[in-house]
């Protein structure tokens, strides 16, 4: 059977058999929690209490602040003890809700099964997934709501389900699938009602194809579901690698999935999206991979704001000594500066490496080898378009399409001589576009 | 204190020496080979070669002050390729002075690894040809298990002491082309029962050698079906025109059409970096190779069909820029 793909791409090894097989377990709460303003794309929200005023979990502690913004809620029984700086886990310094927990309440919570769903308005449902602070949770955090509101000019006719997690390590996803399938296909069915696609797909990697049965199993649920298993390669994930495998249409350049009649939504904001739609329940917590070289790598439930220290901490330490932790995946994650820094809507995982994995290897001259320019995902030359920015030519860059880079790291991952590729046209395109402003 | 760096924090493990010395390696079956019918000579010869290269290249870097990359497996592999270029009966300072020319010359002037438009052997073999065209082109040994032209040795009187394609080039009467095309001289051809440069003679290993690098995808068979299968198809033209007398399976299996076209126009340096690209290269070199063959003064086209296309590399590439995704 030829499965569905992309031209290009890679195959790391995918390690996602260290954490494959942990159930998602609910975690203990640490002594602080650190929430964000800045935690989704978009303009960051406004505190909403008093320093010292007592929170309780799920109540709203920050208030959505303009156009393109969602709110916060907590994620513990606590105290509200203000804003802090606090390490990013995106990099830098950011203000965040320090909340101190109550250890003595640990009063979990209160779940309201909201009645006559299929009765509410379209408008009223985007509304819930709003105040619910709902964003993109494979990474990206874009608002939810936001990219519900489809322009009226842009029928879609493919909504896609984004179960790939094509990232190695990483089994959040992975595990939601398994363990809350109808939960999520009721995440689905939300999205559907909302954006009316002709055909929703779900669309599942070949390496998790134990998954792909037991969301099939819900089909007789679910009958307007497409269920699809896609080849494992990297970045199968990818919003237009993933519109192009199941339809055929490609994204244009510099556009959006809707260009093209599609939508795509990750499966853990699917089961976000359940949770607020039929337990009242906003975004506070998340399922959260801690892998890599830890003592045992764990899919854990963990409030928003816990720190990656104290996640590691539950997974009974590293092995060794740590030398760097990731937020996200080994491909597109960030490299943490802080071990305090905390979890954010979009961290799916946590990557520890150690000293030996995480060393960096010092490049040589190019050998054109072509890996590279094969693997692109995007089509583009990442070896000329290399030497073209290192000479400082920007508009050629710009002219053989740098912008259309994605970093999904394909090239650097390949490239047999270490060029830092990746990482120049990063560059690259902030120059170009800070040039163009 | 961590580590921080940018994305991606993985690689693969494929690194430029790997696959520099996985193509030595993939060299070894059609050297040892070359050792078993043509002696020591070969051994020494090569050996040479490779010592050569090396030290020129450490001795360029050393006086550049450059980091010396002597281990990367490149200059091992101009090395050999030289030696597998030049008679098993050459004088043991040919291979040292074609390797110098290729590694100082070609090679580190140009920038070294990366950087060089020709291909370093083949670059150093044209010099040599250029140089000391008698010990190039008339110097022959049998080898040790067939005949220099790779016909029993009293099938034609007198013309035993020359290379298939001098034949052909020389002398192409009826029955010598009869004799080229027969199944006997196939098959030496394939074997390798056939007197000419030290690594070309068995087309068989050197596919072995090549079909292990296609597989690792060290070096891109696109480029080799593109070469090898013009020079077939071409040739075969020709052939139905009456133009060459041989068939094409004879020109695709003698001299140096699979040593160049599976190891030295898959260079990855001077060849394409697109897949349009390379099917180009590919099959405008065997076209080239054909055309020298054909009508050209030497017996042999594939050394300057390869090195033509070099030069074209920069400009194939710019045509045959991909698709961008969604433009």
């Amino acid at each position: 059977m030829s499965l569905l793909t992309f031209k290009g791409g890679i195959h790391p090894a995918c390690c996602k058999e260290f954490s494959k097989d942990s159930k998602i377990k609910r975690i203990e709460p640490p002594d602080f929690v650190y929430l964000y303003l800045s935690q989704h794309t978009g303009i960051p929200s406004k505190p909403a209490l008093e320093k010292g005023e007592e929170v309780e979990i799920g109540q709203k502690i920050a208030k959505a602040s303009g156009k393109l913004s969602v709110g916060l809620h907590s994620p513990v029984n606590g105290t509200y003890m203000g804003t802090v700086m606090h390490p990013h886990p995106l990099g830098g310094m950011k203000e965040a809700i320090r909340i101190q927990v109550n250890k003595e309440n640990s009063t979990p919570f209160k779940e309201k099964k909201r009645a006559k769903i299929s009765s509410i308005p379209k408008q009223k449902l985007v509304n819930i997934i709003k105040d619910s602070g709902i964003v993109g949770m494979g990474g990206a955090a874009f608002p939810t709501y936001f990219k519900l509101q489809v322009p009226s000019s842009k029928k879609i006719k493919d909504l896609i389900i984004n179960g790939v997690e094509c990232e190695p390590f990483l089994t959040s996803d992975y595990r939601l699938m398994m363990e809350k399938p109808e939960e999520v296909m009721k995440g689905v069915d939300v999205v559907r009602r909302i954006i009316n696609p002709e055909n929703v797909w779900i669309a599942i990697e070949a390496n998790k194809l134990d998954a792909f049965e037991i969301m099939k199993g819900t089909s007789s649920l679910f009958p307007w579901a497409n269920f699809v298993v896609l080849r494992t390669k990297y970045p199968q994930g990818s919003e237009k690698q993933l519109v192009d495998a199941i339809t055929g249409r490609k994204v244009p350049e510099g556009g959006l999935p809707f260009d093209v009649n599609a939508y795509v939504q990750n499966t853990g904001t699917a089961f976000a999206i359940y949770e607020a739609v039929y337990l009242e329940k906003p975004l506070f917590e998340r399922v959260v991979t801690v892998t890599g070289n830890v003592r045992h790598q764990s899919n854990f439930l963990v409030p928003i704001g816990t720190s990656f220290e104290y996640l590691i901490k539950l997974t009974e330490g590293p092995i060794g000594k740590i030398s760097k932790i990731i937020n996200g995946g080994p491909l597109m994650g960030i490299a943490q500066s802080q071990i305090s820094s905390c979890v954010v809507k979009g961290t799916s995982g946590i990557v520890v490496q150690n000293e030996t994995e995480s060393i960096k290897k010092e490049p040589s001259p190019c050998i054109r080898c072509a890996a590279c320019v094969d693997c692109c995902p995007m089509n583009l030359l990442p070896t000329e378009l290399y030497k073209h920015i290192e000479m400082n030519r920007l508009e050629k860059a710009k002219e053989m399409g740098v912008l259309s880079c994605m970093e999904c790291g394909s090239c650097s991952y390949a490239c047999p001589a270490n060029i830092p590729l990746t990482q120049q046209f990063k560059i690259a395109k902030s120059r170009i576009t800070k040039k163009g402003k | 204190m961590l580590r921080i760096s940018p994305a991606p924090h993985i690689t693969s493990k494929v690194s430029t020496t790997k696959i520099m010395w996985n193509v030595v390696i993939a060299l070894m079956p059609a050297f040892i080979y070359a050792i078993h019918i043509f002696g020591e000579r070969a051994i020494l010869l090569t050996m040479l070669s490779i010592i050569s290269a090396m030290g020129s290249e450490y001795i360029f870097q050393k006086l550049t002050k450059r980091e010396i990359r002597i281990s990367d497996g490149s200059a091992v592999i101009t090395g050999i390729l030289l030696a597998f270029n030049i008679s098993p009966n050459s004088p043991w300072w040919l291979p040292v002075v074609g390797s110098a020319f290729a590694m100082f010359v070609v090679k580190q002037i140009f920038g070294g690894i990366g950087y060089n438009i020709f291909n370093p052997a083949l670059a150093g073999r044209a010099f040599l040809t250029a140089s000391w065209p008698s010990l190039m082109a008339g110097n022959w040994a049998p080898p040790a298990s067939g005949t220099l032209s790779g016909l029993p040795t009293q099938a034609l009187d007198g013309i035993a002491q020359a290379t298939p394609l001098t034949l052909l080039k020389v002398n192409p009467t009826e029955s010598i082309a009869q004799s080229l095309n027969s199944t006997y001289m196939l098959k030496a051809l394939f074997i390798g029962k056939v007197g000419g440069c030290i690594g070309e003679t068995s087309a068989l290993l050197l596919l072995i050698g090549a079909v292990y690098l296609f597989f690792k995808k060290y070096a891109d068979w696109k480029i080799s079906l593109g070469y090898i299968g013009s020079v077939f198809v071409f040739s075969g033209i020709l052939y139905y025109l009456g133009k060459t007398p041989v068939i094409p399976l004879f020109h695709m299996l003698s001299g140096g059409v699979m040593l160049g076209g599976l190891f030295m126009a898959t260079d990855m340096v001077t060849s394409p970096v697109t897949v349009k690209g390379r099917w180009i290269f590919g099959i405008a070199g065997g076209i080239i190779c054909v055309l020298i063959r054909v009508w050209g003064g030497y017996p042999e086209g594939v050394s300057y069909s390869i090195l033509i296309m070099n030069m074209f590399v920069p400009l194939l590439d710019r045509i045959s820029e991909k698709k961008i995704f969604g433009r």
